[in-house]
């Protein structure tokens, strides 16, 4: 399997790096400051493949303690705030899109 | 139920202590994930979406009343209080942390459950007809043969690196209920002639991207053979499947780029070299495995007991005893089927609650056993008929006793993208609208048996393929679209569906499915003529008229 670190690395837009948390699984994103955040807004903004491939190659370099980084693509809206960029990763943030069988 | 034996006990023993260190060496730093995720996915530990996933075996689809109980506990204390039961005898559960993972194999080993053989490119769990040993006609009961595939195939050290996964499904009734013909092996014991018993083998089954209808290897392989032949075909396939590529790998891609005759005489040749080995079976070996069988004593009773007689002017009653309790083998005794298919909730998931709750019931009614159906449901096996008001009662108490098995709500569906790494887009929210659509249970009861299967990707654990109504998503800019298929069907007729058009929105799925079956009421020949039925007889295109027409 090619590594990620290998993958050709195209960004559209604005984008972060996202993966789980070792021990856990939770959702993370890289922050600015070498670490790693549940929250999106604490996110890293790339907006260059080649500022994309070094924020990754940092965050694959953690592999104590995150799972699966890979370049996610965001949304920045007029307020600044980030948005995820597609479906996939608005439900990686939020939560599954239906009610749990047991409320949490 | 199966007992297992000490040598059983010790092996999930020492794999709890093994899979214990491994955590602990990941976590600390000592394993990379490269080099940790083969070792946990051969424990059933997947890394989804939001968390890790961890999926345990229900080898032939049977477990008691205490296994359910411990897998109500793994759901509450490590998970989010839920379980989701899959298309193969599986039971997944979706928020479990890995550091805590170690404790839940544990506690599920106690009891005799574990997660070999629920991932990696070996021997996945055996499958069976969830109705083994009770069906009326059955030849015998096929979770004997499917037990000595488990003991063969668990961490058989020639066929743990296969090309890809290879899946097994065994039926012994004449009615297909395992969907033995979308497997890499399908087995139907059957008599021949000569009134011997054996097996049917079919080889090259599967659906996902390049769905196949499995094919007739060998019509009659007797029992003491059976280890020995399929070993002849693993053998076949490990040496000629291709690993060069994934979506090429399964062994239904060799017996196609093959052929069947030419895979078949690979296959003889391979196996008369090695058919009367250490793998050939003799009465003994199969009686062992047979004496650790229990079997309920059975009582002599009436097959309209007073209880139901009553019960019977209850209309709730009926129509719950019409759709969910089929003949058992035994006079006086029913298997019940319970739907875990409730209205707007997600197919295949059960609260703790409800897995402590119908646990009692098991000991109650059913002589502690349960068991686990490839369409996400359940099944009491041995319900007496004079407590079928009784149980209907207590199910419907605790949200399972809604009368829709294999009814347009008895949807099987994926976790899809709410869940899935895997997948593109969403199932369960399609399957909630669908049972919403189709709510009203007179209305399910005049379409009649009609079963829709839901994928959220081409890998297919929704079997869309095999729906009568098939849905697949895709995803197309950005946005869930969804194929739809119909005349597919899983049993002893298997087909796989026909494509009707091009592939609708999110929000139209549910529109697409009340035109098909529009179109089926007003086109069916008789009342009693099933959807797949009718499908056959008039092919797909009144139905893509229908759909399209005004789209």
């Amino acid at each position: 399997m090619t590594s990620p670190l290998q993958q050709k690395i195209k960004i559209t837009g604005p984008s972060v790096v996202t993966a789980n948390r070792t021990w856990d699984g939770v959702v993370i994103y890289r922050t600015a400051a070498g670490g790693w955040s549940t929250d999106l807004s604490d996110a890293a903004i790339v907006r260059a493949a080649d500022e994309a491939r070094a924020l990754l190659a940092e965050s694959v370099a953690d592999d104590v303690g995150a799972v699966g980084a890979y370049i996610a693509p965001v949304e920045i809206k007029d307020g600044g705030s980030i948005e995820p960029g597609n479906l996939r990763e608005q439900i990686r943030r939020q939560g599954v899109t239906i009610d749990l069988p047991v409320p949490a | 139920m199966y007992a297992y034996d000490e040598i059983d006990r010790t092996l999930i023993n020492e794999r709890v202590s093994e899979f214990r260190d491994q955590v602990k060496r990941r976590l600390s730093g000592e394993l990379t994930e490269d080099e940790f995720k083969s070792l946990r996915l051969m424990n059933g530990v997947y890394l989804q979406l939001h968390a890790y996933m961890f999926r345990v075996a229900i080898p032939y689809g049977t477990l008691s009343s205490e296994q359910m109980r411990r897998f109500a506990h793994v759901a509450r204390r490590y998970d989010r209080g839920y379980g989701h039961f899959t298309t193969r005898q599986n039971i997944q559960f979706n928020w479990i942390k890995l550091a805590e993972l170690p404790d839940a194999l544990a506690d599920l080993a106690e009891v005799g459950i574990h997660a070999m053989q629920t991932s990696g490119n070996c021997t996945r769990n055996i499958t069976a007809d969830q109705w083994a040993g009770v069906a009326p006609g059955e030849i015998e009961d096929p979770r004997i043969w499917a037990e000595l595939l488990r003991q063969y195939s668990t961490l058989h050290p020639e066929f743990s690196f296969l090309p890809r996964k290879f899946k097994f499904a065994i039926t012994a009734s004449e009615h297909d209920r395992a969907a033995i013909k979308v497997h890499d092996i399908g087995l139907r014991l059957h008599r021949n002639a000569a009134g011997e018993t054996g097996f049917e083998v079919l080889v090259g089954g599967g659906l996902g991207r390049t769905p196949f209808i499995g094919k007739t290897i060998k019509s009659f392989v007797p029992g003491r053979d059976l280890l020995s032949y399929v070993e002849a075909i693993l053998r076949v396939y490990n040496q000629y499947g291709r690993r060069d590529n994934i979506y090429k790998a399964r062994i239904k891609i060799l017996v196609h780029e093959l052929g069947i005759e030419k895979f078949a005489k690979e296959v003889e040749d391979e196996w008369l070299a090695m058919r009367d080995s250490a793998l050939t079976l003799d009465d003994s070996d199969v009686e062992d495995i047979r004496s650790r069988f229990t079997y309920p004593a059975y009582e002599k009773l009436p097959h309209m007991p007073e209880e139901l007689k009553k019960a019977a002017h209850d209309p709730h009653f009926e129509a719950w005893r019409k759709n969910s309790t089929f003949a058992h083998k035994v006079p006086g005794y029913a298997i019940v089927t319970v739907s875990l298919k409730p209205i707007g909730g997600p197919p295949g998931d059960a609260t703790a609650e409800q897995m402590d709750a119908i646990a009692d019931l098991a000991d109650k009614y059913s002589f502690g056993e349960l068991r686990v159906g490839h369409e996400q449901n359940l099944a009491l096996p041995h319900v007496a008929r004079r407590d079928l008001p009784a149980l209907w009662r207590a199910l419907d108490k605790i949200g399972l006793a809604t009368p829709n098995v294999n009814l347009v709500t008895d949807i099987i569906a994926c976790p899809g993208l709410d869940y899935c790494a895997l997948a593109n887009a969403r199932s369960i929210p399609i399957a909630q609208e669908l049972t919403r659509r189709f709510a009203n249970h007179d209305t399910a009861n005049l379409i009649g048996r009609l079963h829709v299967n839901i994928s959220g990707c081409i890998n297919a654990c929704g079997h869309h393929h095999v729906g009568h109504i098939g849905i697949l998503g895709v995803e197309k800019n950005g946005e869930e679209f969804y194929q739809i298929t119909i005349g597919g069907r899983a049993d002893e007729h298997a087909v796989v569906g026909t494509l009707i058009g091009p592939a609708v929105p999110y929000g139209d799925v549910a529109d697409v499915v009340e035109d098909l079956v529009e179109a089926y009421l007003a086109l069916r020949a008789r009342p009693d003529e099933l959807f797949i039925d009718t499908v056959k007889r008039l092919g797909v295109e009144p139905f893509r008229e229908r759909v399209y027409a005004t789209r």
